[in-house]
């Protein structure tokens, strides 16, 4: 079975509800050009004091939770800010799964676009999962071609859209996708700008694509 | 075809094709990006040896880390090797994808949703996306803008695209006149605070009533700008002869003809009888007080002559714990009032309320007056022409006569990427839209309000009424 099908590790729980993305990735990380280094960003303010020595009682900073891969949310999970690198964040300390009740929208779509796998789960199927995980070593298995979220004998199903599961475990190129559809975008352009030629607040380009060589 | 609603209309007008029963691929008539957010998107776009496919539906700001000292703008240098990069970095793709750019020293820089609709370049009918939560903003003049992440960023440079997961209809009425004393923002932070932060998630929300109408183009964009605390994914506002004016004022490319014939398309911009609506909200305008943040999310306000709420009282456990983790943070006691709660610094901005209309509801308080001893506050307009405007309709003088600080436009201490920062345990009255932990500084405590009461927190330094200043002054 392929790594992405099937993510089996540490869960902790991170019962806070709206989880802001300023909270998991502050401001002062943001001044990057690329993505490397936000480990030390996600969730700064929780995992540090301001002297930047480590807060012992934090869950990830607690010796049963360090390798944790799947993290436990409250509701609306990455509500706030559009910014990427809260996913970015969370991937590079490890986290390759959240299970929260809801998760903000933008949020949503940044964690699938990197294929950070979020699952939905009700609040009272959350409290009797992280009941289960703490008698077995804070594990959790999720599959991916089941659908299920299993601790020991505890299952639950869950629900992710077609698109979205494939996206996890297959990892498609949206772009490329997309560009495939360019035919189709083009024809829509030209019935668009000439049914809505006040859409057009900045001069069009030329045809040209700007691909560079 | 069945009735629907606006932001089916706009949803439909925009649908290149119909990816699966949630999905669809969505076109952008306008693409706005910022200095944080792209970099990563280029650099993606360079690896995959892709190109922009509609340059110049491109607009590109550094709106973020810009500094805001009062100096002029030809002299703002960024010191900071790191957000220096990000400019120059953002500077280099522009130009390299001949994208258009308001870069540090632009007499017409400023935040992104300051600089775009006073510009003309938001209409009705449009969709514009960016990276940034409050492309909410767009809707107030009848547009359809949301904000997204940087791999969407990217999709976007290289097909003018997005997959787009459709949203639910959520219709929020609010009908009467509000009271005197209060204004659009105090009315948005009463929704937020009725409907929850996470109320509107997976929700386009469209504001409508008589309240609504008599708002002025740029009131409508400080609430449809707040929506996103919320949750919701994007605000919509029919557009009416108040977004008509606005946009003939604004838009100078726009001749005569062509805004003929966009009026008789932009008045089919509505939600047809009978459109259903997933979920209704009402409220009336009558319950709306000037509204003060005590928490640590935008929902946690309450009128200014209320008293902070009891982790007790909070219902569930869990709304227990977050309460009382607030109030720890805030440095305050469930149960005591929040007027009169001693403040630090006044931040007047943002792209919630940095246009010209919040600059002149604040300067009309603090005419004349002085700002408290202990206090440090700072006005920060949200683009060079608005700072022009209020220097020329005198209302700098006014703010500067009072000991504010006069300065240079961006997104400053909305969310201090910059150097404006508050230092631990100080306390704020912001007119921005975000009350999270170190949002405004590490341990920064932030109490959202509108520019009439961050106005009247300056002048008494502490939390106040301002009905009750205002008549004290009359």
């Amino acid at each position: 079975m392929s790594e992405h099908k099937r993510i089996e590790g540490i869960a902790a729980p991170l019962l806070i509800d709206n989880l802001d993305t300023d909270q998991i990735m502050p401001k002062q990380f943001l001044r990057t050009i690329t993505k490397e280094g936000l480990d030390r960003g996600a969730l700064f303010d929780l995992r540090f004091h301001p002297d930047g020595g480590t807060k012992p009682d934090f869950v990830l900073n607690r010796p049963e939770y360090k390798d944790a891969r799947i993290l436990v949310g409250g509701a609306n999970f990455g509500c706030g800010s559009s910014r990427e690198h809260a996913v970015w964040g969370l991937q590079q300390l490890g986290v390759e799964a959240v299970i929260a009740p809801s998760f903000g929208e933008i949020f949503f779509s940044n964690a699938l676009n990197n294929r950070l796998l979020l699952i939905v789960l009700e609040q009272e199927q959350i409290a009797l999962l992280l009941q289960a995980s703490a008698l077995n070593g804070h594990r959790l298995l999720i599959d991916l071609e089941q659908m299920q979220l299993s601790c020991g004998s505890l299952a639950f199903p869950f629900t992710l859209a077609e698109r979205h599961r494939k996206m996890i475990v297959e990892g498609l190129d949206m772009v490329g996708a997309t560009l495939q559809l360019l035919p189709e975008i083009v024809a829509f352009e030209k019935r668009h700008a000439a049914a809505s030629p006040w859409a057009r607040v900045l001069p069009m380009d030329e045809g040209n694509h700007g691909q560079i060589a | 075809m069945p009735p629907r609603t606006l932001y089916k209309k706009l949803v439909d007008s925009h649908t290149v094709a119909v990816l699966d029963e949630q999905h669809v691929l969505l076109y952008a008539d306008l693409h706005i990006m910022n200095e944080y957010t792209s970099p990563q998107a280029f650099s993606s776009l360079r690896a995959a040896r892709r190109g922009v496919l509609r340059p110049r539906q491109q607009l590109a700001v550094v709106s973020h880390i810009i500094l805001t000292h009062p100096v002029s703008v030809a002299q703002r240098v960024i010191l900071d090797p790191a957000s220096a990069l990000q400019a120059s970095n953002l500077k280099r793709n522009c130009r390299e994808f001949g994208i258009k750019l308001f870069d540090t020293n632009h007499e017409q820089q400023g935040i992104e949703h300051i600089i775009a609709p006073e510009h003309g370049w938001i209409r009705p009918g449009m969709v514009v996306l960016c990276g940034d939560s409050h492309t909410t903003t767009y809707g107030a003049l009848g547009a359809l803008g949301f904000g997204v992440g940087t791999s969407e960023v990217e999709h976007i440079l290289a097909t003018q695209t997005l997959v787009y997961r459709l949203a639910q209809d959520l219709r929020i009425r609010v009908d009467g006149v509000l009271p005197v004393g209060t204004s659009v923002k105090d009315l948005i932070l009463l929704i937020i605070a009725r409907v929850g932060a996470q109320g509107a998630r997976g929700y386009a929300v469209e504001f409508a009533g008589s309240t609504i109408a008599a708002l002025s183009a740029e009131a409508r964009m400080t609430l449809c700008n707040m929506a996103v605390e919320a949750g919701a994914r994007a605000a919509l506002i029919r557009p009416d002869q108040t977004t008509y004016d606005y946009i003939r004022e604004k838009a100078q490319d726009l001749g005569e003809q062509d805004f003929a014939q966009a009026l008789g398309d932009w008045r089919q911009l509505y939600s047809d009888e009978g459109a259903v609506f997933a979920v209704e909200h009402v409220f009336a305008a009558q319950e709306v007080a000037p509204f003060v943040t005590w928490g640590t999310s935008p929902d946690q306000a309450i009128a200014v002559n209320a008293l902070i709420p009891d982790p007790l009282l909070a219902g569930d456990a869990h709304a227990a714990a977050a309460t009382a983790q607030a109030l720890q943070y805030m440095g305050l006691s469930a149960g005591s009032a929040i007027a009169g709660l001693p403040i630090d610094r006044v931040f007047i901005g943002s792209c919630t309320n940095g246009r010209i209309e919040d600059l002149r509801i604040a300067a009309a308080i603090v005419k004349g007056q002085q700002v408290a001893p202990a206090v440090r506050a700072m006005v920060v307009p949200g683009s060079g022409a608005v700072r022009r405007q209020a220097e020329q309709e005198g209302l700098a003088a006014i703010f500067i006569a009072a000991g504010f600080e006069w300065r240079q436009p961006g997104c400053s201490m909305c969310l201090a990427m910059n150097d404006d920062v508050l230092a631990p345990g100080e306390r704020c009255a912001s007119t921005t839209n975000r009350n999270f932990e170190g949002r405004q500084g590490r341990g920064g405590r932030t109490h959202l309000m509108s520019p009439a009461m961050a106005a009247a927190a300056a002048l008494s330094g502490c939390i106040s009424d301002v009905r009750t200043l205002e008549k004290q002054h009359v």
